[in-house]
């Protein structure tokens, strides 16, 4: 279990990085960020890149900073970045909740909010963030950048709209207003496992109605997605078990489960209809 | 460079100044090229945490960085842990309340309660749970290595 | 640590620190992978489970070996003399044909790790894929292929016992109880892979081999005889190994390998096994279909027992206990601790194309005491009483007992340690909380389990089995230096367990040193007597008793110098805290100054004591078993089928405890293991023989959050079955704690009315369960 050999590269630079990936990219080129979902890869000799853009050195890629009702997430941003609510309001907390969930300590160290995307596990906490809240992402390459809307992103199980030769730069998730709750529930068969179902719900309560709900699911299907049935079983309902209980069976009716040795189609389907109703609930506790 | 890159690692404050392949793993650059075989492999995949050593400070595992990221970053492992001779709170606690029997999962242990009560001494009893489930052992059942590291978080914070 | 504390006169019966500890915890510990080689090996493995070689395609100017370049090497054939065995070969590469997915096919030798697996990435195998069978039920089916050629529908062996009496007291039964248990496969995951360094000494022209292995000696025979050199010329050496838990009993065929090229290459030669290796081809465990029917009379008194065992044993039988060891032991000890006259059992060893069995912590006894153990909570629902009062009808409580097979029970505890872990968890009051619980929609439930664990048996016990290699004794050789300090040699091998310091204790009390001053030297064949090593949870007990008559020895003759300096009778002198007194009186001669006037004023002895302190003895005892309830409180979420271990209590009786602080961390970790066995730990193959858990992130070993603390309580009936008075435990936590929590799952569900029979009891099986019970009412 010891990686094949590549070509590290270490620019330092975003046009750096991005003008070795160009060059790269087409000879199995990867970029480098946290390392803790590709080294193990590598290690089992599942990948092997040919050349690594390592953009651990690059400036400002670690930057994690409000920009006007976003919370911008540069890719070396890590996840234990988030153990403390890095900005005021529910986001920040929701965020520190979340990031609980990912892996352990040691892994949460090293690995990247932004890696986490761009690996697209489905079984990723940060890629249902992002696909709930709606994340802006920019893709920078030696052709130019450009901005993908979440739902655009996530193509299918470890797979994104990213091109071999474009750089995840930045995440974006647009900050939640003071009186948005949030809730998060994840199931895993040990602690700190990848996540057989998880949910992320998010509304606000309005004259005693639900309003602007979104609910997440991952784990569960190739990607991350928003499930609007779910929603519109909550819009405009008090926030009680009758709405949560609508909404989690609503989710289980259309999701189209991922088959492992963990959990088959018909118990992913029992954990969506659990891990939904308990995201709901804790949104309200 | 597919070929060899001259570096050096600091661990435990020395200096070792070292040829590797990018490819080498930071663990095995401290056990093959340093001789530090303290630090100990048991997956080489990241979940079991043997590996576990500090950079800057912080707990990670080293069989998940490659040596070459490591330049310039100061290492400590368990052989670092005594300070003069003298046995860190963490291991006397591990002795004390039995928190080993083989020994192969002790470094990583060790290394990672070190980094984080080092951090964060007064780590709540659940938290700290939280920290110690980030490493396997085989033997203790873990009981005995959360009592360990929670006597060295006490006897730390009276320091 | 000079002498034993206040209110203590012994060592024996003290948590002392271990002497292993200080190395350990400063990462000084020496491991087989932390030796540096001119050469590493990468083994090239089958990813068929079933077929044959057609070519093996090296790239150029590799270096390869395969089983052609191993002709004069012996295949690995172990010998059971009893029960049909079937001898089956193992050559140590494959050789014309693979049997599972993960055989070693061919070794790549290299410079370095990376680089030997840089070339067998390039070896291209080509293997024509044959008929396959992965399940062992399948395996004994009409027409499944033959794994070996030689074993007739794939049976290995088979075992098949019953009393006389057996049918006409089913007859006349009351009631009839079944259950039909399943365990699914593990691997004893030591956190230490397997490894092994060969190096030849130009010198001498002999090979090392350091091996992470429980067995050194018998690793030394195996080896030698296979490669046809004198065991003379290797010498095996296990460093510090990184826990075994039974894997590293087994002979890995690798270890011949290594030797083999050390001799070839008159260099050193590495293998460090990876993870992925040993989840795939590191020996596997457990995997049984267990099906019993208790015959119980009015009183839910158990009167006759009938099972069949159907033990899947791999493509392979393990070196040197063979695989007849698992359903041979389930047949001998399936009644358990219950008091059952009529017994009827068949247990058959079958072979599949899956990775060969071997021995694992608890061997056999995890399986049948769930099997047992949920039948008699069957029983307890079908007589509508608590489940610790059908035990209480059927515990054996009057010693010492012969079992239906003829095993004798000396004093144990079933009964008093089941009444403890009762009383701990008040259960009563336990179902009062239940209740209020399931009102609430949440699902508590207790489950215990009893269990009696085999130990410390010697030469018969095993001879019993027709072991054509039957182990049983355990040699210890002791002296003591001119400087008065003890080393004692010995055969034994420990893993991890702390041997060295409880060995020290035993030996300190009888020659009146401090365990510090006691050396215990293992782990190397040339510095110690042949032995056995680890297994069988006999370590404490049989090297143990061989250690306390040798240092009995040791003391005499120091008793017989003091004797003389002190003009004294030996029956007057006193041996404590380094010091040899003559009782009663000021008069004493510290033990260091008896030592050197035993090698450098022999004058002094007048004739009447031999020159120098070195002894010898051997112990070979007939075996014991120590006792054990488990008990725990589960709750299971129903929703999710996740099950959180609220409580466990432990009440256990292993006789003496020489040191209780080790004795509880081996119930810890042995219970940790028996949970993982529960609810998580579980090698998948896919229909193909693929095997999908190679990844610490598939196959799941629990983490600090998955193990709740253990409430430990001991009773310490002192028998005479050892010298000691101590018997084993180190399998026992392992033993008790998959039937308690699976018990207390079904507790917790019966308003369901489902029944989990099958290890392990993962969320998705109890759900399934549950949707299937929800979809019948």
């Amino acid at each position: 279990m010891k990686p094949a050999p590549f070509v590290h590269h270490t620019p330092r630079s975003v046009e750096e990085a991005v003008a070795i990936l160009a060059e790269v990219a087409s000879d199995d080129g990867r970029v480098l960020a946290g390392g803790q979902s590709l080294v193990p890869t590598m290690a089992f000799r599942l990948a092997k890149p040919a050349h690594l853009v390592d953009i651990n050195a690059v400036a400002g890629l670690d930057r994690l900073a409000v920009e006007g009702d976003k919370l911008a997430i540069g890719a070396c941003v890590r996840h234990a970045a988030f153990h403390r609510p890095v900005v005021a309001g529910p986001l920040g907390r929701l965020l520190a909740f979340v990031v609980r969930h990912i892996a352990h300590y040691p892994i949460r160290v090293r690995g990247t909010f932004c890696g986490s995307l761009a690996h697209a596990d489905p079984a990723s906490e940060w890629s249902l963030v992002a696909a709930t809240l709606g994340a802006e992402l920019t893709a920078v390459s030696a052709r130019g950048s450009r901005t993908l809307a979440a739902d655009d992103f996530f193509a299918g199980i470890m797979t994104t709209a990213l091109a071999e030769d474009e750089l995840l730069s930045e995440a974006r998730l647009p900050l939640l207003a003071d009186d948005v709750r949030f809730g998060f529930y994840e199931f895993s068969r040990r602690a700190g496992d990848y996540a057989i179902a998880m949910t992320l719900a998010t509304f606000r309560v309005a004259d005693g109605v639900i309003v602007e709900p979104k609910v997440g699911i991952g784990g569960v299907e190739g990607t991350p997605r928003r499930i609007f049935e779910a929603e519109r079983a909550l819009d405009g309902r008090p926030p009680d078990g009758a709405a949560f209980r609508a909404a989690a069976e609503a989710a289980v009716d259309v999701v189209d489960p991922l088959e492992d040795i963990q959990a088959g189609a018909a118990y992913r389907r029992d954990l969506v209809r659990a891990v939904t109703r308990r995201a709901l609930e804790r949104a309200i506790a | 460079m597919t070929g060899k890159s001259d570096i050096t690692l600091t661990i435990n404050g020395r200096r070792y100044p070292l040829s590797v392949e990018p490819r080498r793993t930071l663990a095995d650059a401290i056990r093959e090229n340093c001789g530090q075989t303290g630090t100990h492999l048991g997956c080489e995949h990241g979940v079991c945490g043997a590996c576990t050593v500090l950079l800057d400070g912080e707990p990670v595992r080293s069989c998940l960085m490659f040596a070459v990221q490591a330049e310039g970053r100061e290492i400590r492992t368990v052989e670092g842990l005594a300070a003069g001779g003298e046995l860190h709170p963490l291991q006397r606690a591990f002795i004390e309340h039995h928190g080993l029997q083989c020994g192969f999962c002790t470094p990583g242990f060790l290394m990672l309660a070190a980094g984080v009560l080092e951090r964060e001494p007064d780590i709540s009893d659940a938290d700290l749970l939280d920290v110690l489930s980030s490493n396997l052992c085989r033997c203790t059942g873990y009981q005995n290595i959360i009592k360990a590291v929670r006597a060295a978080a006490a006897e730390m914070r009276a320091k | 640590m000079t002498a034993p504390a206040k209110g203590s006169a012994t060592w024996v019966g003290r948590s002392i620190r271990r002497l292993e500890d200080p190395a350990l915890v400063a990462g000084r510990g020496r491991f087989t992978a932390d030796l540096p080689a001119a050469h590493w090996v990468r083994f090239v493995r089958s990813p068929l489970a079933s077929g044959r070689i057609e070519k093996i395609s090296v790239p150029e100017g590799a270096m390869i070996i395969t089983a052609a370049d191993l002709a004069g090497v012996g295949p690995i054939r172990p010998i059971l003399h009893k029960f049909d065995y079937v001898p089956v070969a193992q050559p140590v590469l494959a050789s014309g044909v693979v049997r599972f997915v993960g055989e070693a096919v061919a070794a790549v030798v290299a410079a370095s790790a990376q680089a030997a697996e840089d070339i067998a990435d390039e070896v291209e195998l080509k293997i024509a894929e044959a008929a396959h069978v992965i399940d062992a039920r399948a395996a004994l089916a009409d027409g499944a292929t033959a794994v070996h050629a030689e074993a007739r529908r794939n049976v290995i062996v088979e075992g098949k016992f019953a009393t006389p009496d057996f049918d006409t007291t089913r007859a006349a039964a009351h009631r009839l109880v079944r259950v039909e248990a399943r365990s699914r496969r593990q691997n004893a995951t030591p956190l230490e892979a397997r490894g092994g360094h060969a190096a030849f000494d130009p010198a001498t022209g002999r090979i090392t081999l350091t091996c992470s292995t429980q067995m050194p000696h018998l690793t030394r025979t195996a080896i030698a005889d296979l490669i046809g050199m004198p065991e003379a010329e290797l010498r095996v050496i296990a460093p510090d190994v990184g826990g075994g838990f039974g894997q590293k009993m087994s002979l890995a065929p690798e270890y011949v390998v290594l030797v083999w090229l050390a001799k070839k290459l008159r260099s050193s030669v590495a293998w460090a096994e990876d993870r992925r290796e040993n989840l795939i081809a590191g020996f596997h465990s457990r995997d049984q279909y267990v099906e019993l029917e208790g015959a119980f009379d009015q009183t839910g008194k158990l009167v006759a027992l009938c099972a069949d065992v159907v033990a899947n044993v791999g493509a392979y039988s393990c070196f040197p206990t063979t695989c007849g060891v698992e359903p041979l032991m389930a047949m001998a000890e399936l009644p358990g601790p219950y008091d059952v006259r009529a017994y009827k059992c068949r247990a058959r060893g079958v072979l599949t194309h899956t990775c060969p069995m071997a021995p694992y912590r608890g061997v056999s006894r995890p399986v049948i005491t769930f099997a047992i153990e949920r039948l008699m909570d069957r029983a307890a629902a079908e007589f509508g009483i608590e489940p610790t009062e059908i035990r209480r009808r059927n515990l054996v409580d009057r010693f010492p007992y012969t079992s239906a097979t003829g095993l004798v029970f000396d004093d144990a505890t079933y009964r008093q340690t089941m009444e403890i872990a009762c009383a701990a968890i008040d259960v009563p009051a336990f179902r009062a909380r239940q209740r209020k619980a399931r009102a609430e929609g949440r699902y508590i439930g207790v489950g215990f389990a009893t269990f009696s664990e085999r130990t410390g048996y010697g030469t018969p016990a095993f001879a019993a089995r027709g072991m054509e290699i039957t182990p049983g004794f355990e040699t210890v050789e002791m002296a003591m230096d001119p400087s008065g300090f003890v080393e004692a040699r010995i055969g034994a091998s420990p893993h991890g367990q702390g041997l060295r310091t409880t060995l020290a204790q035993i030996i300190a009390d009888e020659v009146g040193v401090a365990p510090e001053r006691v050396r215990v030297v293992h782990g190397d064949t040339d510095r110690t007597p042949y032995g056995w090593g680890t297994f069988a949870s006999r370590s404490l007990v049989i090297s143990g008793g061989a250690a306390l008559l040798a240092a009995r020895k040791v003391r005499a003759k120091l008793v017989k110098i003091a004797g003389i300096l002190l003009e004294a009778a030996p029956h007057d002198i006193v041996l404590e805290a380094g010091v040899a007194k003559v009782a009663g009186t000021d008069r004493a001669i510290p033990i260091a100054r008896l030592a050197r006037a035993a090698y450098h004023q022999t004058q002094l002895l007048k004739g009447e004591v031999e020159p120098g302190i070195a002894e010898s003895a051997v112990y070979d005892p007939a075996g014991t078993f120590s006792n054990a309830c488990h008990a725990a409180i589960v709750e299971v979420d129903a929703e999710t089928g996740h099950v959180a271990i609220e409580r466990f209590v432990v009440a256990e009786d292993a006789g003496r405890l020489i040191n209780p602080m080790i004795v509880d961390g081996q119930i810890h970790g042995g219970v940790a293991q028996g949970i993982a066995n529960a609810l998580l730990e579980e090698i998948v193959y896919d229909d193909t023989g693929n095997i999908l858990t190679t990844t610490l992130a598939d196959y799941l070993p629990p983490t600090a959050h998955e193990i709740p603390p253990i409430d430990i309580h001991h009773l310490e009936t002192l028998s005479d079955a050892t010298i000691t008075k101590a018997k084993g435990l180190g399998e026992g936590g392992t033993i008790g704690a998959p039937a308690a929590v699976v018990n207390a799952i079904n507790d917790a569900l019966s308003p369901f009315g489902v029944s989990i029979d099958e290890i392990p009891a993962t969320p998705q099986r109890i759900r399934a369960a549950l949707r299937a019970a929800t979809t019948k009412q």
